[in-house]
């Protein structure tokens, strides 16, 4: 990496050297693990940490009292009307399970890559990509009208004689969300297994052994265990993969399916898939950034992994740049009077805001990561990550409800406002990430400790043998 | 260091694991089953009425025809209840004294129509119309039962969505001729599905449209 050495930076620390995992060379396997696993017992900064679970659990609140207003009253306490039917509910859901996605292709798909480097942040995107799964799988639920027969989207052998309507996306939303759930958890689960066998063995009160030894199944290390272990968590990777894709495809043709111009473009699912990727790398670059503060664990997590997100970021980016192009193109070169008229409302009407935040975040603010010393220092990658999820909200907004203000007949055309609950929901839901998100940085494996060991041993054999 | 966990520990863990797997597909099964069974449909369950009106002795015994009491069921949605004066066209003749029929008189002299309580019902959202059935060929007993020998009325069917699914995807083989639709004791040697077929043409049942969702729930 000569690339590296000629830089301008200041000289190069220890950190900044050719290897695959760009993590210290003289950092032991002690210091992994102390800096890893004993946070458990010891946590390095507890007021922070009461602070952000305290702050969720205040959102959490915040989101349970908007559920309980909600289901009291029905969803006529939300501002979503006749033409605009789809507001911040299917809004809000694609915008989380979009952020799921980058956990899965960063585990994933960067293992089956071989790219040692992930191990530092693998770990983090996973439970993010799970709690960002259950904040957008709620949603479905909460949207409908009938809340409680929500397990009607499910086939299962009734005495109505009927399946679940395949046609309706309500039914795709479940087979979706409760596939990445089951596909998430298990990966998540399966990585962690060696690490919280680590864990039990360094607990120091009987309690904390126990549930560790408990999560970690009996785990002993054997050359057995672990040939079993590779070919699973393998096998789950590659299953992973393929859903990241078929996923947000997925969701790109829940408005595909409608009658609604401006949404029927053919770049949707690959411009669907990279917004997701791309969204989902911005607060996986956020909370990285958090972490590494918050454990003082800045030697796991280097300016080098912040460079690499901020690449992924700019990279995914352009893609979902060229998305916003297509799109835009596409409505002109059809020619179609309405398509047009739709595309103008998005770049010129009341809501052009949503349009224009999502280019000025998204493809505008986005260029300061050409420079490495913005992607390299926490607190300017952090903004730009900050800027990347504004924009993507904006941009969902932006596809799903200007076209539907802008409805086919001029007299139907009527906007769209979020009520209080609406917004108080959406803002409430990122207490249902947070609570459990703080609670797994303070008792699970943040890092994945083994894996790091793991590239760190393979390296220094490579150095003395 | 001591061992954390007990040589039993894998024993109990995998017991553990057994029991909470089996006892989801066990809920499963059980909320499956209870949703079919007579408890939740309510089928056989009779109903206290104020009078304890035997279907089996007007029906049944005294071969009293379904749309004498019934009389809204060729033309209306609902079957309709009879009022008191329907009773006391027999009831002003016969038992004129009999304390079981005291709430009938009472009623006829209060002018006042006795409340029957309900032992069919289908939810709200269900459109249930019975003239459309009968003027289809669907006998009252295809739904109700053979009511000729219920003492106290029951429900004879679960009346789930499955049931009228079952009849509106092939109505073929369940139909009969109008005229018999309030025969009880109707029988045909002909072939059910060669006939339901030859009325479907004769009644223009259109089996395409039965099974779409607004047949039923508006």
């Amino acid at each position: 990496m000569a690339e590296w050495r000629s830089s301008d930076l200041p000289p190069p620390g220890p950190i900044l050297h050719g290897t695959g995992h760009f993590l210290p060379r003289d950092l032991s396997d002690q210091e992994v693990s102390r800096r890893i696993l004993d946070v458990a017992h010891q946590f390095p900064r507890p007021r922070a940490w009461w602070c952000l679970f305290g702050l969720g659990g205040v959102l959490l609140g915040l989101y349970l009292l908007s559920v309980i207003v909600l289901f009291w009253n029905g969803v006529g306490v939300w501002g979503n009307n006749t033409p605009v039917n789809w507001a911040f509910d299917i809004l809000n859901y694609i915008w989380w399970l979009g952020i799921g996605h980058a956990g899965t292709f960063i585990s994933a798909l960067l293992l089956l890559l071989e790219r040692p480097w992930r191990n530092s942040l693998n770990r983090l995107a996973e439970l993010m990509t799970l709690m960002a799964v259950v904040c957008a799988g709620l949603y479905p639920i909460l949207h409908l009208g009938r809340p409680w027969l929500f397990y009607w989207t499910m086939p299962y052998p009734n005495s109505m004689g009927l399946w679940p309507q395949f046609k309706s996306p309500t039914a795709w939303d479940m087979f979706a969300v409760v596939t990445y759930l089951v596909v998430s958890a298990l990966f998540l689960y399966l990585g962690a297994l060696p690490d919280f066998a680590a864990a039990r063995d360094r607990a120091r009160r009987r309690g904390a052994q126990v549930a560790y030894g408990l999560l970690a199944l009996g785990w002993r290390g054997s050359n057995r265990q672990w040939g079993h272990w590779r070919r699973a968590y393998r096998a789950i990777a590659l299953l992973a993969v393929p859903l990241v894709f078929a996923v947000s495809s997925g969701y790109s043709f829940l408005m595909a399916l409608g009658d609604q111009a401006g949404w029927h473009s053919t770049v949707f699912p690959p411009y669907f898939v990279a917004g997701a990727v791309f969204s989902g790398f911005a607060l996986v670059s956020l909370i990285a950034i958090g972490l590494r503060w918050l454990l003082c664990i800045e030697a796991l997590i280097t300016p080098r992994h912040l460079d690499m997100l901020g690449r992924l970021l700019l990279a995914t980016g352009w893609m979902t740049a060229y998305g916003y192009f297509a799109d835009v193109f596409m409505a002109f070169y059809s020619g179609d009077r309405h398509e047009i008229d739709v595309t103008m409302a998005r770049l010129a009407g009341p809501t052009a805001w949503s349009f224009w935040l999502a280019i000025g975040c998204n493809v505008g603010l986005l260029q300061a990561l050409w420079w490495r010393r913005v992607r390299q220092s926490p607190r300017a990658l952090a903004a730009v990550a900050l800027a990347v999820l504004v924009g993507m909200w904006a941009e969902r907004f932006m596809l799903l409800i200007t076209p539907q203000t802008t409805d086919h007949l001029l007299s139907a055309w009527r906007g769209y406002t979020p009520s209080f609950w609406e917004i108080s929901l959406f803002i409430g839901s990122f207490g249902v990430f947070i609570v459990p998100f703080s609670l797994f940085i303070r008792f699970v494996p943040m890092v994945s400790a083994f894996e790091l060991k793991q590239v760190l041993h393979r390296e220094r054999e490579a150095r003395h043998g | 260091m001591a061992q954390i966990f007990s040589r039993a520990a894998d024993t109990w863990f995998r017991v553990a694991m057994l029991v909470i797997v089996g006892g989801l597909i066990g809920v499963f099964i059980v909320a499956m089953l209870l949703e079919r069974s007579d408890y939740q449909t309510g089928r056989g369950w009779t109903v206290d009425q104020p009078v304890p009106f035997s279907h089996q002795h007007h029906a049944g015994a005294l071969q009293i025809d379904c749309r004498y009491c019934h009389a809204g069921v060729e033309r209306s949605a609902r079957a309709g209840f009879p009022p008191t004066h329907t009773c006391m066209s027999c009831h002003s003749q016969l038992w004129t004294q009999a304390e079981m029929l005291a709430p009938v008189r009472r009623s006829l002299e209060e002018d006042r129509p006795l409340r029957w309580n309900r032992v069919i019902k289908l939810p709200d959202y269900v459109y249930f119309q019975h003239d459309v059935h009968v003027q289809s060929g669907v006998g009252c007993v295809s739904c109700h039962g053979q009511v000729d020998t219920m003492p106290l009325l029951h429900k004879a069917e679960p009346l789930s969505m499955s049931f009228c699914l079952e009849c509106h995807r092939d109505p073929a083989p369940r139909l009969q001729p109008r005229e018999t639709v309030a025969d009880m004791a109707w029988h045909t040697d002909e072939d059910r599905r060669h006939l339901g077929e030859r009325l479907m043409r004769e009644y223009r049942v259109d089996p395409a449209g039965l099974t779409s969702c607004s047949v039923c729930h508006r």
